[in-house]
């Protein structure tokens, strides 16, 4: 691997590293035909990013030959490369990123002015292919908005709110922090910001759904929409279904995959055998205490590329979470009666069901088709079941 | 401990007025951000309020006493520098006629120099050749803060330095804004500074940057890595900084015909690591100055030598000498 990369996309690829920071502690790098994939994935695994850099976007690009090479390492130490963000433009001119396999380390060249010349050689791992599926063209909901207009709506929230809910009609979308349950209704407070659609670029909505998702690596995204002044596109079904924000340029694209807090019983019907007729949804669909998990196979295919891999199919779907293993509760829950008599219920009747949880697991099954029939058949899974996203901090 | 002097009675009651709610202002400020005051170094802070001067109504019989005295129309001059080596609370006073040095060691291993020259003092007066004691930094360095150190422009703190001599503690005047502060810090028995025994004869290699290139690579330093490595050569890579880190290593290589290298004299290729945590300090004057002088002699010393330029334009000197680590490969 040897690529170079030069002016102003230097801050863009430093960039990107810092906001996929915000999601892990660990970068994936893998070199591939047709772009320069950038990955990171949180310790929960509810939140996934990917950064594809085209090879038109470096004045050089070369992959390794013969077989695939990808690799993980820090991504604190590839953020030490590019330390000084605020300077790395007027300071660098180019960046040199060169694979020693002899070595095992990845070489970063920094030429800057004066000719002062930085080199980090860095160690890191071998490591799968990390790859969530997801399919945002099938989405019922999509916006695009200049990264402006969600800056200045995430503004209003405080750092240390976690969750937001994003509602939308067919003229407008509304952005309001989710209040969690268990908190004392006394003490929360309520942000709402309603946004026309008319300051969108785009606003279609197929569903008259909200979705609860982290608002922290939403903000890491932003960074980078920003200082890029890419547009934003954000795709989103039901609760319970990931949300997916984008940035595209012809050079490159990015994919944050978050997931969303489900309440939707239905939904959890169908993933469970019992013929217990679920409760009434209650009145307020965000303080509901039920919740399932959404699936995203992460595929470890031997084969790489994205594009190679298409969306899970819902059998595939509903076929790995009944091997989903029972998590760790990790709140304490309060329960409406009728919702603590349908978890005991559960306990008898469906022990391989995961509880309910208080907030969205999103699950990573890892799967390993053999390379010719992808993404159908899942012959291993190595199961990761997500817990909350708040442990992640 | 209060005083009043110079002025009708009218203007003496104004300022008894002021006089209380300053005190009391200052007192909590010295409660709240002056910790190392609490300590025995120090033996009174006291507050003066004059309509008049009060640096200068100093009797005559007082100024004689002192052996050494200097006074600075900005308290800034003074205590911007003696940041830059502070690493250490104990600092060794010398002074001569020609100037005050200010000594700050660690582990026997590295050795910070200020220098502020006389004439950058309004007075310097010194009644015998050399003039030596030691004194807790950290607590000099609160006291010559105590005013916040306000870097607005135009207001500054004056300070008159005495020292009486052996045995006597140093006193410092502060002045700003009609309010004095009198703070008399305890001395020590001054320690014999080590000799590095390092001259410019056995100087190899020697290389002036501008500081500006520096300290880009000095706030990003690895500090996983224990070590900072350092290689001067007359051929490639002519002069490199290279670090050790958990996550790989890193090297920042400056070509010798850089516009960032002023000059560049190196005859022989060495490569010497220094204990990060001993250079780390280093930092603080780096920042502060404009150039910096690298020298290595033969048995492998660091010299780092600083050239800093003051709020008023003048220049000072602050040098640090580091052993090599002994645990080269």
């Amino acid at each position: 691997m040897d690529c170079v990369v030069t002016g102003g996309n230097v801050k863009v690829l430093a960039k990107a590293i810092h906001s996929l920071s915000r999601i892990g502690d660990e970068l994936y790098v893998e070199p591939q035909e047709d772009a320069l994939a950038l990955r990171s994935v949180n310790s929960s695994r509810s939140a996934y990013a990917c950064f594809l850099f085209a090879p038109l976007f470096f004045s050089r690009y070369t992959i390794p030959s013969g077989h695939a090479f990808r690799c993980k390492m820090a991504i604190k130490s590839v953020q030490a490369v590019f330390r000084s963000l605020a300077s790395l433009e007027k300071t660098v001119e180019k960046c040199h990123i060169e694979l020693d396999k002899q070595k095992s380390r990845l070489t970063f060249t920094l030429h800057c002015k004066h000719g002062l010349l930085k080199t980090h050689n860095l160690s890191f791992q071998d490591s799968e292919s990390l790859q969530a599926v997801f399919d945002k063209d099938s989405c019922a909901n999509v916006f695009r908005a200049q990264p402006r207009l969600l800056v200045d709506t995430v503004v209003h929230f405080p750092p240390s709110l976690e969750e937001v809910t994003v509602a939308v009609s067919d003229e407008r979308m509304w952005v309001r922090n989710h209040v969690d349950e268990e908190a004392e209704q006394s003490k929360a407070m309520l942000t709402e910001l309603c946004l026309a659609s008319d300051e969108f670029d785009h606003f279609a909505v197929g569903a008259h759904n909200s979705v609860t998702f982290c608002l922290k690596e939403l903000r890491g995204l932003l960074v980078f929409a920003e200082s890029t002044g890419l547009p934003i596109s954000m795709y989103f079904d039901e609760p319970g279904s990931p949300v997916v924000l984008s940035v595209t340029d012809s050079v490159l694209e990015g994919d944050f995959v978050l997931a969303t807090l489900s309440d939707d019983p239905n939904h959890r019907k169908n993933n469970s055998r019992r013929a217990h007729t679920p409760p009434p949804p209650p009145p307020d669909d965000f303080m509901n205490d039920d919740i399932d998990a959404y699936l995203i196979a992460m595929d470890t295919s031997i084969a790489p590329g994205p594009s190679a891999t298409g969306p899970p199919t819902p059998s595939l779907a509903r076929s790995t979470f009944s091997k989903q293993p029972a998590a760790a509760n990790h709140k304490t829950r309060i329960h409406s009666e009728e919702e603590e008599e349908e978890e005991e219920e559960d306990e008898k009747a469906d022990l391989d069901r995961p509880p309910n949880k208080k907030f969205c697991s999103l699950f990573f099954g890892s799967v390993l088709p053999p390379s010719s029939q992808m993404s159908t058949q899942p012959v291993t899974s190595q199961e990761v079941l997500a817990s909350d996203s708040e442990d992640d901090t | 401990m209060l005083e009043c002097q110079n002025g009708n009675q009218a203007v003496v009651e104004e300022t008894s007025l002021l006089m209380i709610f300053v005190t009391f202002n200052l007192s909590i400020i010295a409660l709240f951000a002056l910790p190392s005051l609490c300590q025995p170094n120090i033996l009174v802070t006291c507050l003066h309020f004059s309509a008049t001067m009060p640096l200068s109504t100093q009797s005559q019989a007082d100024e004689e006493q002192y052996v050494f005295v200097a006074s600075l129309d900005n308290a800034r001059n003074l205590s911007n520098i003696l940041k830059a080596i502070t690493f250490k609370d104990h600092a060794i006073f010398s002074a001569t006629p020609n100037g005050l040095k200010v000594t700050v060691e660690d582990s026997k291993c590295l050795q910070a120099n200020a220098f502020i020259q006389a004439d950058i003092f309004q007075e310097f007066t010194i009644r015998e050749d050399l003039v030596g004691f030691q004194v807790n930094l950290t607590v000099l360095l609160d006291c010559l803060n105590i005013f916040g150190g306000s870097t607005v422009p135009g207001v500054s703190t004056a300070l008159r330095m005495c020292y009486k001599g052996y045995g006597y503690p140093l006193t410092l005047f502060l002045e700003e804004g009609g309010v004095v502060t009198v703070c008399k810090i305890n001395t020590q028995e001054p320690e014999e500074p080590i000799d590095f025994e390092f001259c410019s004869s056995n100087v190899t290699n020697k290389v002036i940057l501008q500081s500006e290139s520096l300290k880009e690579p000095f706030s990003e330093l690895d500090m996983t890595s224990e070590v900072l490595q350092i290689t001067m050569s007359p051929s490639q890579p002519y002069f490199r900084l290279s670090t050790f880190g958990n996550s790989g290593n890193a090297h920042y290589d400056y070509p010798k015909d850089s516009d960032m290298v002023e000059l560049f004299k190196c005859t022989k290729t060495q490569t010497n690591r220094y204990k990060m945590s001993l250079l780390k300090p280093s930092t603080k004057a780096l920042a502060l100055s404009c150039k910096v002088s690298v020298r290595t002699d033969s048995r492998g010393f660091l010299s780092l030598q600083y050239l800093v330029r003051n709020d008023d334009g003048q220049i000072c000197f602050v040098e640090y000498y580091c052993c090599p680590d002994e645990e080269v490969e």
